[in-house]
């Protein structure tokens, strides 16, 4: 048993959880069918009418909404309001040419923090403790989501903003800070940093880490609690269901209790569309239950994971997730930043390369590197080391402006990347993040 | 004239300068005079054979093989002619990207390779100079 944000709904009854979704399916569906021309169409497209969703088990007659969908209704074919209502935007950190935006009135960002605010009071978190927010602020969720849940439940709250790791740590000893809200990799890098600085874990205040926003592993999770003497707390969620806080974990850490009242899951087959049973393991799908700015249907996650309804011991009743054991489609998620094959691609196209590279991501010191290996044409082989070195700083920055993140390029001779029965395998993941 | 190099681009791996070198020599090939630059992700082996042509077919299927034009002239051998000679080319103005040395089998004389901006513009003012230069003909006898 532990404290929680809101327990009349937190430990609701099976029945409770259910009335309150089917109460809100209806309305939620209704709202999307009258407001977002986009979904009206899909739906029309596929003749299901508002009245056909009368509880979640009509969820699945409804279309889904992927990505592409996102991309293509930008920016504001998915709005469900008024703009005149919205108070709010944040962006994925993807830069595939078209973001995705997504929008909030008040109540979606009320509705958001309370999400973040659970996750909080779950690692144990109240008005006594100072919690430091090291997730970028800004356009990306994770600043602004743990930085509302966390005046919510009356901590002090510490809105660092990510980087400055002299600066973070100043204040983390100084002012005492007792929650620590990052990336898990910014987290070992602090713990790493603190360790340089002559400090030992039991030297700060902190107890509890919510860390999210990319994959980690249970050995990153020992070495970082180690590292910082704390316990550290798995938080998920994407930017286009609001951001951090759709599922947390608790005491327990042994899965992500979803908030059911906000957010109804399914599992389906990949490949089919097909709802799977309890337990299975398949995509990760959500559909919004309350939400008026940007109320997405039956959103395809691309994220693989199983969902279970075991009874968990902190007393919580809400359906919990696995880690995400993999993709459904190719993009990786490298820094915390939403990576596809394809940009690269692009990028190599405009910058006059053969589409024949291959990419490699492997975890140094618990933070993620990226090598581009490049096959060159005899035409853009230069005899002068200066010139060819060139070349690759050259594509290293348009890289870096269209992916975000800065990888390593490296030119190598034509033919040399292994293609397995003439397909060639485009990326080489050595961090073992799943299983 | 000029002389022709040729640039090969050696992946930096295990056996790989072998292969390159050893397709050479089963294809009779003369190496005249050669340089390699080591860059961090592969190396670039720079040649002067006796036969370019077919050096460039017996590679091609290997890997990259690029063409440029290179000066070669002729050093005396005395304290300062090399001296002399990167006087002449850095009054006209003329940039060196790199340049290598070596000895001809016939005349025991040493030459340095230039590989220069402007190549035409180079030999001209050697020439000029009394500096000699090779040509690619000249690259078959010694």
């Amino acid at each position: 048993m532990g404290n929680y944000y809101q327990p009349e709904i937190e430990t609701a009854s099976r029945e409770e959880i259910l009335a309150i979704q089917n109460e809100k399916i209806v309305k939620q569906v209704k709202h999307v069918y009258d407001n977002v021309k986009y979904y009206r169409d899909l739906m029309d497209a596929k003749g299901v009418k508002p009245e056909d969703i009368q509880s979640v088990d009509d969820i699945k007659k409804l279309p889904f909404l992927t990505k592409a969908d996102l991309r293509e209704a930008y920016p504001y074919g998915l709005l469900g309001t008024d703009l005149k209502n919205c108070v709010r935007i944040h962006s994925t950190s993807g830069t595939t040419g078209k973001r995705v935006v997504a929008f909030y009135t008040q109540h979606d960002v009320d509705l958001w923090n309370d999400c973040c605010a659970r996750a909080i009071v779950a690692a144990d978190g109240s008005s006594e403790d100072v919690c430091q927010v090291a997730y970028g602020y800004g356009l990306f969720t994770g600043g602004f989501g743990l930085h509302g849940g966390s005046e919510k439940v009356g901590c002090l709250t510490l809105p660092m903003s990510s980087g400055n790791t002299d600066r973070q740590i100043q204040f983390m000893m100084d002012l005492g800070a007792t929650i620590l809200c990052c990336t898990p990799s910014y987290a070992a890098y602090i713990g790493e940093t603190l360790a340089e600085k002559g400090y030992k874990p039991s030297d700060n205040k902190l107890k509890a880490g919510i860390f999210g926003a990319e994959p980690w592993t249970e050995e990153m999770r020992h070495s970082i609690e180690e590292s910082l003497g704390i316990k550290a707390y798995d938080i998920y969620g994407l930017t286009e269901t609001s951001g951090p806080g759709v599922a947390f974990e608790c005491c327990a850490q042994s899965g992500m209790h979803i908030n059911e009242d906000h957010f109804y899951a399914e599992i389906i087959d990949p490949d089919t569309g097909e709802v799977l049973p309890e337990g299975s393991k398949g995509e990760l799908v959500f559909t919004s239950l309350d939400k008026e700015a940007f109320p997405l249907l039956r959103y395809r996650t691309r994220d693989i994971c199983v969902l279970t309804r075991e009874k968990c011991a902190c007393g919580r009743t809400h359906v919990k997730m696995s880690k995400p054991m993999g993709r459904s489609d190719d993009m990786m998620i490298i820094r915390g930043v939403n990576v596809f094959p394809s940009q690269i691609e692009t990028v190599l196209l405009n910058e006059g390369y053969t589409p024949n590279y291959q990419i490699i991501v492997d975890r140094v010191n618990n933070s993620d590197t990226i090598d581009i290996n490049v096959e060159i044409s005899p035409d853009q082989f230069s005899d002068i080391v200066g010139e060819n070195q060139a070349k690759e700083r050259k594509l290293e920055s348009a890289m870096r402006t269209m992916l975000g993140i800065g990888p390593k390029v490296h030119l190598v001779a034509p033919k040399s990347i292994v293609r397995s029965e003439g397909k060639a395998v485009r990326v080489i993941d050595k961090r073992k993040l799943h299983d | 004239m000029a002389i022709q190099q040729l640039s090969v681009f050696v992946e930096n791996q295990k056996g790989k300068l072998l292969g390159t070198v050893k397709a050479l020599a089963d294809a009779g090939i003369n190496i005249r005079a050669m340089s390699i630059a080591d860059t961090k992700d592969f190396g670039i082996l720079r040649l002067i054979t006796s036969d370019n042509q077919k050096a460039m077919e017996v590679l091609a299927d290997e890997s990259i093989v690029n063409t440029t034009m290179v000066i070669a002239a002729k050093m005396e051998d005395r304290a300062g002619a090399l001296y002399q000679v990167l006087q002449i080319l850095s009054d006209a103005q003329i940039n060196i990207e790199y340049l290598y040395a070596f000895t001809a089998s016939e005349d025991f004389g040493a030459y340095v390779v230039f590989r220069v901006s402007d190549a035409a513009a180079a030999q001209e003012i050697l020439n000029a100079h009394g500096v000699a230069t090779l040509d690619d003909a000249d690259i078959i006898e010694i």
